[in-house]
């Protein structure tokens, strides 16, 4: 039984380093500031969940093998982290591309901009 | 009175998570509950007008709570995964074709078209830039357009999602019963 949460852990850990690395090499590649935002906030945020999720995996099964309530503790905040690294990342995300698109910062190679045409 | 119960129910709930696992009634110590209860009742009567502004109590029916619970981890997390794949093809291949695109929301509730614009934003690949506050059309930056999809005016909040309908998701958890569709 303890092979097998380890085993799911190290997966988890594995599809979360693998999202995080393609949110950065996103946003060495992606030319302007709103495609860089969907490579780096998001992509990166999908990875995190899934590290936060080997976390939480590695906390319940250790409670459940020993169980001493710290661990238990681990997995609920890990899992709280999670919940608010996926609000907070949404509307941060937002309000970085709102600011910018106010500020003058239109996507450069853009087939359309249907925001800077109704002119708010 | 009802938002400062309200208040004070999640603040104590929200301290009960925080501290599972220090004692024995339940998981938690007596000192934990009794200074967590003082505690929410103090946050509870500071904080009565931030959480229930509106005066809109239609999210304490259980009905919408639970599919919000349910909404959250498996069509969310279904086209969250989807996207995520496809923005990871992209930023192998290199293939994009950006632009800002108005989205018709047709949700009316500010709790509605809060969610819709989190939940465009958070799958990857689509990013909400600015609200049209009277017509409440959303502004949707996207990584991909299909070809010759940028000289439509209007594009619908379910064509956004291939896989499932979220929009109607959301419908169901946020918007009043009684409007007309």
């Amino acid at each position: 039984m303890p092979g097998i949460l380890d085993l799911v852990t190290y997966v988890l850990l594995g599809i979360g380093i693998l999202f995080n690395a393609l949110g950065i090499i996103g946003l060495l590649r992606f030319p302007d500031l709103y495609t860089r935002m969907h490579a780096t906030t998001k992509a990166t945020t999908f990875g995190s969940i899934f590290t936060s999720l080997a976390v939480i995996v590695y906390g319940l099964g250790l409670f459940i093998g020993n169980n001493d309530s710290q661990y238990l503790t681990l997995a609920i905040h890990a899992f709280l982290a999670m919940a608010m690294l996926a609000f907070t990342n949404a509307v941060s995300a937002h309000a970085l591309a709102r600011a910018a698109h106010k500020s003058g910062q239109f996507p450069t190679p853009a087939v359309c901009d249907r925001l800077a045409e109704a002119k708010l | 009175m009802i938002p400062f119960l309200i208040t004070t129910f999640l603040a104590f709930l929200g301290y009960l998570i925080l501290t599972a696992g220090t004692g024995n009634i339940g998981l938690w110590s007596v000192t934990e509950l009794i200074m967590g209860a003082i505690l929410a009742v103090v946050t509870g009567a500071l904080t009565r007008n931030f959480l229930c502004r509106s005066r809109d109590y239609r999210m304490l029916n259980p009905a919408r709570f639970l599919r919000l619970l349910v909404y959250v981890p498996v069509p969310f997390f279904i086209e969250l995964t989807r996207a995520n794949l496809d923005v990871a093809y992209r930023v192998i291949t290199g293939r994009i074709r950006p632009g800002i695109i108005r989205v018709r929301s047709n949700l009316r509730t500010d709790l509605g078209i809060f969610m819709l614009a989190n939940s465009i934003t958070l799958t990857p690949g689509t990013l909400t830039v600015g609200i049209d506050e009277k017509t409440h059309d959303l502004f949707i930056h996207n990584i991909n357009l299909g070809e010759g999809e940028e000289k439509k005016e209007y594009f619908e909040s379910t064509e956004l999602f291939s896989l499932i309908n979220l929009p109607a998701w959301i419908r169901k958890i946020a918007e009043h019963d009684k409007e007309a569709p």
